[in-house]
């Protein structure tokens, strides 16, 4: 099990005139084995910050250390069985002409990891898809079928910790309930620590111990998760998305 | 123009196969539905057809199979019609929120300009006008800072804000008939009520068509005035959306009973027994 501490991150994106300092100043800390949610504006910048852990962003200042160590000392190795991350955009994490077989295989092979047939098979099963869509491309598949291939890519490497990035909101509420049951179970089971991005408030009540509300790029609060029945988060953009989510869900 | 009666969208029998390597493959098995100045939502299990329904009836579908025994929009049987005619129907008369917006724009052209773009292609105006158009459209969809943006390309802009920029496209071009796949799914409730409002207005002030692909029971249930229900590549229940708890078939029961609530237990998820009987071929739903 790992932590992850993220302190005085920032970041500017962009080029020439249209430079913008996406990330001014982030601090959180993420305690081990632990379901940490990130919720918050569209565009505020919760997909940057776990492309920052994730390295996929890499000219970030600040420290991010994962179990103490920091992330930039870590070999990439080493970082890629710690770290794996599920993108927002399945379309886009997926190579077009790579096969599901191959995205699976990488891997394995990278990491040198045997019985690859086995494990593939395997973490096919645990999203619910058929051991045949090994051979299919990601044209091929619904939006939902690409988003479980890219979360068993993600489970392969039995990394410490998953950042996912809205891992179930191109699935429908049945498949969404089988993958988060998963999520819990291999928590409970194996301690893997995560971070969530979510807009389903349901799904971070579900999922997560504390959440950090973001809006333009900064934390606003952090919250216990109790926070969305009791009303007791203070920031006011944290309570006007707690309440609108709360009637959102409640509107039925 | 629209006609002042008569449904938007007839659908009768549709049936969609894709070509793999082994032969065709059903994706959409005998999809009947009419569609008047309202709002449809399709829900289903992913993998169900959804998609390939509101491809085929904008015949994006090159690979695959079309077949049914009626496709109407607004009176024009649209299977009749060659790719040089469907041209002018698609993007302009007909517009479709893909569900991968940052991957259906085009990747080296700057956000902004394919949003005027768009508004070009179908309408006579200056450069000029076209960019303030698509600026103000941006604007409209509330997305921060639009200035900045429009400069933008597309692996540069959030999940939630290329689902805007589709929205805003669809918006400038004023079609009569627009399928919107999971378009709000990487918004926060707060935008999101926005943008359906939006959506909502165009509905009752311009009479448009709406079909609204979602996998959000809430939004569906309140914002949509009838549901279909897709399984397996067929329709297995249709209801009022208001009736979405009146629901009979062992999916979507399923379904319902899937979803997670804010301040809800944290047992294990009820997930579906999927019946091999729920695929066996049904009579048309109407
Ligand atoms: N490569 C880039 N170049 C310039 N700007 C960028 C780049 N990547 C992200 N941004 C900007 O950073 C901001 C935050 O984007 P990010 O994707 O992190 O948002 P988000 O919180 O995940 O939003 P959503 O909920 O819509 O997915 C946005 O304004 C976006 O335009
Ligand atoms: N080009 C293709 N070739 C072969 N099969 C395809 C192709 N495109 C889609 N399919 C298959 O057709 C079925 C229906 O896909 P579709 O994308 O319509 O599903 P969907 O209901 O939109 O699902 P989701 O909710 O996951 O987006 C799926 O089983 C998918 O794997
Ligand atoms: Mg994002
Ligand atoms: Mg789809």
């Amino acid at each position: 099990m790992k932590s992850v501490a993220v302190t005085n991150l920032s970041i500017a994106l962009g080029m020439g005139a249209n430079v913008a300092n996406i990330l001014p100043d982030l601090s959180f800390e993420v305690e081990k084995g632990e379901c940490f949610g990130l919720i918050g504006e569209s565009g505020s910048g919760k997909s940057t910050v776990l492309r920052c852990i994730s390295l996929l962003l890499q000219h970030w200042r600040g420290d991010i250390a994962i179990g103490g160590t920091s992330l930039r000392d870590l070999s990439v190795i080493d970082r890629c069985r710690t770290v794996q991350m599920v993108f927002q955009d399945p379309y886009g994490s997926l190579h077009p002409r790579h096969s599901v077989r191959t995205v699976l295989q990488e891997p394995l092979k990278i990491h040198k990891l045997d019985r690859r047939q086995e494990r593939m098979e395997q973490a096919l099963e645990e999203v619910g898809l058929p051991i045949s869509f090994l051979d299919r491309f990601p044209h091929q598949l619904s939006g939902g079928q690409r988003q479980r291939v890219a979360i068993a890519r993600a489970l392969i490497l039995e990394p410490d910790i998953l950042l996912l990035d809205e891992p179930t909101s191109a699935l429908d509420v049945s498949v969404q309930a089988e993958i988060l049951n998963l999520l819990s179970d291999l928590r409970r089971r194996r301690g893997f620590t995560y971070i969530l991005v979510s807009h389903d408030l349901a799904v971070v009540d579900y999922m997560c111990d504390r959440f950090a509300v973001m809006q333009a790029g900064d934390i606003v609060e952090v919250l216990d998760r109790s926070a969305l029945v009791n009303d007791s988060a203070t920031h006011p953009y944290a309570r006007e998305l707690i309440s609108a989510s709360v009637a959102y869900d409640r509107a039925s | 123009m629209i006609a002042p009666t008569g449904p938007i969208l007839n659908v009768k029998k549709l049936n969609v196969s894709y070509r793999t390597e082994t032969g065709y493959t059903d994706a959409v098995r005998n999809v009947s539905f009419t569609l008047g100045r309202e709002k449809l939502g399709i829900v289903g299990e992913s993998g169900s057809g959804k998609s390939t329904v509101g491809r085929a009836l904008m015949r994006l579908l090159p690979s695959a199979r079309i077949t049914a025994e009626r496709m109407d929009f607004e009176g024009t049987p649209l299977l009749a019609l060659k790719e040089k005619q469907m041209l002018d129907i698609r993007g302009r008369r007909m517009s479709m929120i893909l569900q991968d917006p940052k991957f259906s724009l085009n990747p080296i052209r700057r956000v902004g300009d394919q949003v005027a773009e768009s508004y070009l292609i179908h309408f006579k105006c200056s450069k000029a006008e076209a960019r303030a158009k698509a600026m103000s459209m941006l604007e409209a969809v509330q997305i921060r800072d639009p200035e900045r943006v429009y400069n933008l390309y597309p692996h540069e802009v959030s999940g939630g804000m290329g689902q805007r920029i589709m929205i805003a496209m669809m918006l400038l071009t004023d079609p009569d008939l627009v399928i919107a796949d999971e378009p709000t799914s990487a918004l926060d409730v707060t935008v999101r009520l926005q943008v359906l409002n939006i959506l909502d207005t165009l509905v009752s002030e311009r009479g448009i068509g709406l079909i609204m692909i979602s996998h959000d029971l809430n939004l569906v249930r309140n914002f949509c005035d009838r549901v279909l229900i897709m399984y397996a590549g067929q329709v297995v229940e249709s209801l009022k959306a208001s009736e979405l708890g009146k629901a009979q078939h062992p999916y979507t029961l399923g379904l319902l009973a899937a979803q997670p609530r804010i301040g809800g237990s944290r047992a294990p998820l009820s997930v579906l027994d999927r019946q091999a009987a729920w695929e066996t071929p049904l009579e048309a739903v109407q």
